[in-house]
Parts: C-alpha cells; sequence; structure tokens
C-alpha cells in the first residue's frame, strides 16, 4: 500500500514572510554612529583664567559670520577648494617660511563662529579641517587617510594603536573652536 | 496557408515556488543591517555630510541627542529645541542627563561615554555651543558630530 507523505502547506510561507519583512522595515531604522569626531576643552571654571600668548605666525584663522561667509587669515574667500592644502602647508611649515608656522606642536589651526553660523557651514568646515590633519597623519604612518581613521576609531587593537601613534607622532591635533560671538542669531 | 496557423498557446506564469526563499533572504539582510527604534524623534533630522567620518564601536557607550526644529511646529512652537531620549530638555538639563547616562555604564566605563550631536543642518551654531558648555561641565568631552558619508572631493 502506498503510503501517502505528510506535507505541511506552504503556498503561503511567501505571504507570511512578507509580513514580517513589512513588520522588520517599519519597527527598526539604519543605525548611524559615524561622524565628525572631537573632544571638548575642560570645563570653563576649573581652567585656570592664564595669558598664554601665542605668536601671530603659529595661528591659522579662520572665521565664519552669521551670513556663512568665511574670512580666513583676515581676508574674506569664496573658494574653500585650496583651503586644505593651505593648512597642510601652515602646519607642515617647520620655519621655513617666517610669516608661517614655527613647528607642527605649535600650529594652531583657530576655529570662529557666529551664534548665527548654520550648522551645514560648520561641519562644512570642520571637515576640511580635520581631512588635513587626517591626511597629514595618514602619509606620516603610510597608509590611506580612511585606513588611518579606521584605524583611529578603534584603539582596542594593537595594530591599529601602532599606526594612530606613528601617524600623530610630533604633531598634536591642535583645532581650537572658539566659543561663538554673538553678533547674529539667538 | 501553413505559415499563419495558430501559435500554440505558451504557459505564461511566472514560478513562484522560490519566492518565499527571496523574501526571507531580504528579511534577514533588515533583521541584520538595522535596529529596533527606541525613540521617535520629534526634531526635523537632515543631518549634514562630510567625508572625514570617524566610527563609533560601541554602542553602549554612545549617548544621543538631537537638536532641530520641532515636526510639530502647532504644538512646540518653531524654535530649535533639544531632544533627549522621549524629551525636550533645555541646555541647562543637560548635566542631570548626562549623570544619568553615565551611571547607567559601568564605574570604569564612565569616562568613555560619547555624545552623539545629532544635528539639523539648518539649526544655528549658537545653541549648539551652549549644549557644548554644558557637555563641558558635566565632563563629557567626548563628543562626535553624526554626520553621513560624503563623496570624496
Amino acid at each position: 500500500m502506498a503510503r501517502e507523505t505528510p506535507s505541511i502547506p506552504n503556498s503561503s510561507m511567501a505571504d507570511i514572510a512578507f509580513l514580517l519583512l513589512t513588520f522588520f522595515l517599519v519597527t527598526t531604522t539604519m543605525p548611524n554612529n559615524r561622524g565628525l569626531s572631537i573632544a571638548l576643552p575642560p570645563p570653563p571654571e576649573l581652567k585656570p583664567p592664564e595669558d598664554i600668548k601665542i605668536q601671530e605666525r603659529n595661528m591659522f584663522k579662520i572665521q565664519i559670520n552669521s551670513s556663512d561667509a568665511l574670512l580666513i587669515e583676515g581676508e574674506p574667500r569664496e573658494d574653500i577648494s585650496s583651503l586644505k592644502d593651505d593648512i597642510k602647508v601652515f602646519v607642515l611649515n617647520n620655519g621655513r617660511n617666517p610669516a608661517s608656522s614655527d613647528s607642527p606642536e605649535k600650529a594652531i589651526v583657530s576655529f570662529k563662529t557666529d551664534r548665527g553660523t548654520s550648522h551645514k557651514r560648520f561641519i562644512e568646515l570642520l571637515d576640511i579641517i580635520q581631512g588635513a590633519y587626517y591626511d597629514i597623519y595618514a602619509e606620516q604612518a603610510g597608509v590611506t587617510n580612511a585606513k588611518f581613521r579606521d584605524a583611529a576609531s578603534d584603539l582596542s587593537i594593537p595594530e591599529n594603536k601602532a599606526i594612530y601613534n606613528k601617524g600623530r607622532a610630533g604633531i598634536p591635533l591642535n583645532i581650537s573652536i572658539a566659543d561663538p560671538s554673538k553678533v547674529g542669531g539667538n | 496557408m501553413s505559415k499563419f496557423k495558430k501559435k500554440t498557446e505558451v504557459k505564461q506564469e511566472i514560478p513562484t515556488s522560490s519566492m518565499p526563499d527571496v523574501v526571507f533572504m531580504l528579511l534577514f539582510f533588515f533583521m541584520v543591517t538595522t535596529e529596533l527604534r527606541e525613540t521617535s524623534i520629534e526634531v526635523k533630522q537632515q543631518i549634514p555630510r562630510a567625508t572625514q567620518l570617524r566610527k563609533l564601536m560601541r554602542k553602549s557607550l554612545v549617548a544621543n541627542l538631537y537638536i532641530g526644529e520641532p515636526t510639530k511646529p502647532g504644538l512646540y512652537g518653531k524654535e530649535p529645541k533639544i531632544q533627549a531620549d522621549d524629551v525636550f530638555i533645555e541646555p541647562k538639563d543637560i548635566v542631570r542627563w548626562v549623570n544619568e547616562k553615565k551611571s547607567e555604564l559601568a564605574e570604569n566605563e564612565r569616562d568613555q561615554l560619547t555624545v552623539s550631536l545629532k544635528v539639523d543642518k539648518d539649526s544655528k551654531r549658537g545653541l549648539i555651543s551652549d549644549v557644548e558648555i554644558e557637555l563641558r561641565k558635566a565632563n563629557a568631552r567626548k563628543l562626535l558630530y553624526s554626520t553621513l558619508q560624503d563623496e570624496e572631493k
């Protein structure tokens, strides 16, 4: 006697799977744990109010006003495509040009905005400044920029730590983000 | 007249037997790459783009602050607001919020807390700098401006 093979009806399997799929599409989001990372300075009141004299030549000044216009080293500028290279030249000057920085340790990129400056413009400029530093670090460590940033994101792996330390040696990330002025905005 | 002989009928059905497999594959893809929504965000979130991104490795050490114009201006007004978890907070509440977040972490990891600022691109620096000053007071000094990946120029 031929035995009947038991079977589960699977014609509705696709419907069930679609239902689950729709549920997950609706209730979940794509995680975004990426962005521009900075370290804030210590709390304002803990810092002793000392007047640190920084030589003019060691400062690379970038200012943005409330209508998102740029002032770089005291001069208005529209085109920012060459800014990254300007910062690299400034940091790695090592005293060659007397109008530029003494050494990478002393070089400071000073970044000042207004309370009315938009976040988009702020990010655009911060991206360029950090990009200049990461390019310098990556070159010193002998890896690509993307590889260096990957390594810097996860320092628990010794290999990454080695790349990070090699890149950072002698060149601190001197980006000073000043408190915004109060010309425009809330 | 054999040239005009009626064509034999061709079956025009798409095979559906592998449909569940395809759908399950999609389902697993979404289950793996996405994460559950924990808060419903009530502020505008058009995140700016940048190229030099760094990635945060440990999600448990990240606290999110959302800043932007409220999506329901009738209810909350048009001024940009700060959202933490499920409530709107003022800059002066941030120290307390940071301490709450720190108390959820293990003692040896409290200084590693990173605050991820998810700021709408039309927000102004004024509000964000107020937040930064409060974060400095709260000693949560690792900060990440959340951005999307832009193509390298």
